[in-house]
């Protein structure tokens, strides 16, 4: 829909101004062992959705606050209206609620010690139920698509995603980045390879100095202080590899293509951290498996998430919608359930980059106004904690 | 078939991507540089399947494959012109 010559989409605007593109009441576990209680409030009360995660016991310093970080963002982001907070005791419980409530949104915490499961589960359900009725009489509204917050991350990529789907997604970047959205890449380990050109796209020498700090961190801590050969087995992983892939420098090189020609960087966020910087690009230092990538966005704040992939990865997240874009004829041909934007016409050469782009933001502005994406479809909702060491 | 075979991203590489099914050795490309849409035929020297790369000229041991105009990695066993260009015959210069 145009308005005044500027596009818009019907999005739900949130107490705090920001506009979300779901409705999601969530039910959040504070830790593994409050999954059980909160996926039984999600099937009491429908209309809910429980996101049930691996971790938050005995972690402490900066995994800690990566897990706050990502409990918070993940219940304050747009796409949610209201969310319930599960935890085992008050503490923690109560500071991830305390850290949703910022936005203004309606939230309530709850915990099971001196209470049980079942005193728990019928105190959150009765919550929850008011939260639905509450959500759903929101109503969606004209917004900007200036107003979005766009994230990429690609994944299963292969030789095709270099050529067709990622430059796709730069394609969009370069021209929706100018209009005000926020944007985010990431995928530290996937870089490598294509360091030196990274480093340049940003806004500024300072800024890229410290990406290639960050990065370099990123070498030293994690591969060199783990690897055991040249990491061929798993970057690149075994798909990319089958769809032709051969080394991480070739893979990085492609995976860049999702920046587009123009946008430029202009700061560096930490897992699940908030851009604070104003509307353009971010790099995000994240893993580059998809649903940890996907989840840490999502908890950064950002409402739509653009996926090139080349041999199908078939991930979506709870409260992401994550648009799928593949050039590759085979995974369209195979598995073309899992794929939102064919741009299989680019290696034919009857698809331009630019149209291309066009095609990708219509399907954003399709997804935004409240088109079901195919991995919303299928029911992928993969939510993955980053875990940055072992647990105390 | 009315589009390429073989796409090259830089007129400086030395390798370009298949971009068709059931490529069989033998067949004449056509190959498109997407850099500039300038194109040129090449004969493929082997059975390549789907985004895989074929080397563009004689690749020797030692020789730097070169896509995007960029430093993929170290060619490892000589390829021929045509030839299937992979891990048995290209590893990372890098970890």
């Amino acid at each position: 829909m145009t308005v005044n010559g500027k596009t818009t989409f019907m999005g739900y605007r949130r107490e705090n101004g920001r506009v979300g593109v779901r409705n999601h009441v969530v039910i959040l576990p504070v830790d593994d062992i409050s999954n059980a209680a909160c996926e039984a409030v999600a099937n009491n009360i429908k209309g809910t959705m429980a996101l049930p995660h691996a971790y938050g016991r005995l972690q402490f310093g900066e995994d800690l606050d990566l897990h706050f970080r990502t409990m918070i963002g993940t219940g304050a982001n747009p796409n949610v209206a209201a969310c319930v907070v599960i935890g085992i005791e008050p503490g923690w419980t109560n500071k991830i609620a305390e850290g949703i409530a910022e936005t203004g949104k309606p939230v309530a915490g709850f915990w099971i010690e001196q209470n049980g499961d079942l005193k728990t589960i019928m105190d959150a359900s009765r919550k929850a139920k008011e939260f639905v009725h509450w959500a759903s009489e929101k109503q969606r509204e004209p917004c900007d698509v200036s107003e979005l917050w766009v994230s990429t991350k690609c994944g299963e990529s292969d030789t095709t995603t270099g050529l067709g789907s990622c430059p796709t997604v730069g394609n969009m970047y370069d021209k929706l980045i100018p209009d005000g959205i926020y944007g985010v890449f990431g995928e530290t380990s996937e870089i490598t390879g294509a360091e030196h050109i990274c480093k340049e796209r940003a806004a500024t020498p300072e800024v890229g100095e410290r990406w290639h700090a960050m990065w370099q961190a990123y070498q030293d801590e994690v591969i060199f202080a783990h690897q055991t050969d040249d990491l061929s087995d798993s970057q690149p992983t075994k798909g990319n590899i089958e769809g032709g892939l051969t080394t991480i420098e070739e893979k990085a090189l492609g995976n860049l293509e999702k920046i587009g020609r123009q946008c430029r960087y202009i700061d560096i966020l930490e897992p699940a951290e908030a851009p604070q910087a104003g509307p353009g690009l971010y790099f995000m230092d994240t893993s580059s498996a998809a649903a940890e990538c996907v989840t840490l966005m999502g908890a950064g704040g950002y409402v739509v998430h653009t996926f090139p992939t080349g041999q199908g990865n078939v991930i979506g997240n709870p409260i992401v919608p994550v648009i799928k874009i593949s050039a590759n004829p085979r995974t369209l041909r195979t598995m073309g359930e899992h794929i939102d934007v064919d741009v299989t016409g680019i290696l034919k050469r009857d698809m331009t980059i630019d149209a291309a782009g066009d095609a990708l933001i219509d399907m954003i502005v399709r997804t935004a106004n409240g088109r079901a994406t195919a991995a919303e479809a299928l029911g992928h909702r993969e939510f993955v904690m980053t875990k940055l060491y072992r647990s105390a | 078939m009315s589009g390429p075979q073989l796409l090259v991203h830089d007129r400086k590489d030395n390798v370009g991507v298949v971009v068709v099914e059931g490529l069989t050795a033998g067949t004449d490309m056509l190959c498109v540089v997407t850099e500039d849409d300038s194109s040129f035929e090449l004969k493929s020297a082997a059975d390549v399947p789907i985004g895989h790369k074929v080397a563009l000229k004689d690749l020797k041991a030692g020789d730097t494959a070169i896509k995007y105009g960029e430093d993929i990695g170290k060619v490892v066993a000589d390829v021929p012109v045509g030839g299937h260009v992979h891990t048995h015959n290209l590893k990372t210069k890098r970890w």
